[in-house]
């Protein structure tokens, strides 16, 4: 088990050196450089500014230079907020990120699985066709639709929540960003979920469980979930990306100073190094999430060997 | 056992009758396809959709681009001509949604068409060669997919510049992958079957036999996938679009009327609805019409 989690982990190192690669002479080589917006320099300003980003080395110096700082942690400094490192900017806005995202995936994966359950061993009742027609309806409505409508509703209609802001991260002010980020990944959740449970509820080692005499919640809980979440599990890996993705659109609509705010204020800026250093710590973060994924896996499913 | 000449001719006749025609697999699918209802009234509505978004902007006075400062938020109603109203500039929403519907519709179409054709000949490929080449297309893929690819894109539009030339290319390169994954499973059964060991005796070359008799046989799966595709193709350029990301004013996209209509809802209500209902509208029936295509194509889910 821990030469395959090794193993797995190793793997990721390829992975994530060809996304920096790729970035980086991408933005190297693209028309213009990050100053090229600004008033017209006089050549020595220029060639300073250049002289102090390191813009003047050839261009294989400038990526192993920045391999080398990247390695010890180092996203460089922002081309647009010149006080400011990336590594700063992202300090302050990650915890903001990271609290809505991991709150938004845990309840989606939460509520996803018991109302996909509940909806199978109801199944083709009036709850089953409720929730999955729910369901239907979350995994196409696209939360940049979904969150100003919720606005609409609780903030300007009820005025019962907040439109936007963070405020610290008051409970208040994370309900509708948390639930705009989450609706998407409940239902499809549910409905993978809804799907396994029906395909594992029908098998032979079920019907000996139910002939032992015992409780139907025992034999969910005890016997059908684990080879039932399967699926779900698979799915996580999406998912992740896809929380990190939204949290762009959310971040925006709710003015919530996180990693996605950052990134569209960087791209609109054309702030190469932030968007650069975003995308490489993104890129880090899903790799990794990803390998564990696969190890988790392969903890539930007795079927793998490695 | 007595039998008249007449009663064996009825009999025959009515044998005759009997006989079914046998049905091909497209047939076949495409009577299941007609008897699913929600299907159905999804493609009629796409259609209606398409019309809509291809003549109607013909139909109205105004032009996409044309701002009218003494019109500005003007609530619909059919005396004015603004059917949903206008926008802040005073721009028709009528004409805007239906425009922003064309560029959203043409993303949908070709990006899924482009994730189709390199999905469909690299998962071919790659299943079809095996060994060593597969190992190492599979790699590549496995290194792709653990990209986050919508920050990939927004770097390449940080670059490159807005263009929607960049971003057709982008959507359809980053929506292949799952395409790949499933023609490669599709295409490792179908190569021990009689038929490509046939053709290899007959002397076809390798990429004949890819582009001759695989593919056409990963079609069915293929078309699916690829009607299911397109609403999430939408979507990607819907999200670049919200951001500011994506197409350029004047030109609009769904997305970008979503945008604007977001911010503001709380004076003029229309301008959020009308391109969201569109939009959600085609989503969900793109979504019945893939559904009902996988359920009619797919023999053993019945």
């Amino acid at each position: 088990m821990t030469k395959f989690i090794f193993k797995r982990l190793l793997e990721a190192i390829p992975t994530l050196l060809v996304l920096i690669t790729v970035s980086f002479f991408l933005m190297r080589f693209a028309p213009g450089n990050p100053f090229s917006s600004e008033r017209s320099l006089p050549p020595k300003v220029k060639a300073n500014i250049e002289a102090k980003y390191g813009l003047d080395k050839p261009v294989i110096e400038q990526y192993f230079n920045y391999l080398k700082h990247l390695v010890q942690g180092d996203l460089g400094p922002s081309f647009k907020y010149k006080d400011y490192s990336v590594n700063e900017l992202v300090a302050q806005a990650l915890p903001v990120s990271a609290k809505i995202g991991a709150t938004a995936f845990v309840l989606a994966v939460f509520f996803g699985v018991s109302l996909g359950t509940l909806a199978a061993l109801k199944q083709n009742t009036w709850l089953d066709y409720f929730l999955m027609s729910g369901a239907m309806v979350g995994v196409v409505i696209p939360s940049f639709v979904l969150a100003p409508v919720l606005v609409l509703i609780f903030s300007i209609g009820l005025k019962w929540l907040p439109a936007g802001g963070w405020n610290g991260g008051a409970v208040q002010f994370m309900v509708l960003p948390v639930i705009g980020m989450m609706m998407h990944y409940i239902s499809s959740i549910a409905r993978i979920m809804r799907g396994s449970m029906i395909e594992v509820m029908g098998s032979n080692f079920i019907r000996t469980a139910r002939a032992k005499g015992l409780s139907m919640s025992y034999i969910v809980i005890h016997h059908a979930l684990r080879p039932a979440i399967l699926p779900v599990v698979s799915y996580l890996g999406p998912a992740f990306v896809g929380i990190i993705t939204g949290s762009v659109v959310i971040e925006t609509i709710f003015g919530l100073p996180g990693i996605g705010q950052l990134f569209v204020n960087g791209a609109l800026n054309r702030d190469y190094s932030m968007v650069l250093g975003l995308t490489i710590l993104v890129g880090a973060l899903t790799i990794t999430f990803n390998a564990i994924v696969d190890i988790l896996y392969a903890v539930i499913d007795p079927k793998i060997r490695y | 056992m007595f039998v008249t000449k007449e009663k064996r001719q009825a009999i025959e006749s009515a044998a005759e009758n009997l006989e079914i025609e046998g049905r091909s697999l497209w047939q076949d699918a495409r009577r299941r396809f007609f008897r699913n209802k929600a299907a159905m009234v999804s493609l009629i509505i796409l259609t209606c959709i398409t019309l809509l978004v291809i003549i109607g902007p013909h139909l109205s006075e105004y032009a996409f681009d044309d701002t009218d400062w003494s019109a500005m938020h003007v609530a619909p109603s059919i005396e004015t001509g603004h059917y949903f109203g206008t926008d802040s500039l005073g721009r028709d929403l009528f004409v805007r949604t239906l425009m922003g519907g064309q560029i959203s519709l043409m993303v949908g179409l070709l990006g899924a068409v482009v994730a189709m054709l390199i999905g469909t000949l690299y998962g071919a490929t790659s299943g079809f060669l095996g060994g060593r080449v597969d190992q190492l297309m599979m790699r590549l893929l496995e290194i792709l997919y653990s990209f986050p690819f919508m920050f990939f894109v927004i770097l390449l539009v940080t670059f490159f510049g807005r263009n929607i030339l960049l971003i057709f290319l982008a959507i359809g390169a980053v929506s292949w992958l799952d395409m790949a994954r499933i023609v490669r499973g599709q295409t490792l059964s179908l190569k021990r079957k009689e038929f490509i060991e046939a053709a290899h005796v007959c002397g076809v070359s390798k990429w004949k036999i890819i582009t001759r008799h695989i593919v056409p046989n990963v079609l069915g799966i293929v078309v699916v996938y690829a009607t299911l595709l397109v609403p999430s193709m939408i979507l990607f350029e819907s999200f670049l679009s919200f951001l500011g990301l994506g197409v350029q004013e004047p030109m609009t996209s769904w997305g970008a009327l979503l945008n604007e209509g977001s911010q503001s809802m709380e004076i003029a209500l229309w301008q959020l609805l009308f391109p969201a209902g569109f939009m959600v509208t085609t989503l969900f029936c793109f979504n019945f019409v893939g559904d009902g295509l996988r359920d009619a194509l797919d023999p053993k889910d019945r």
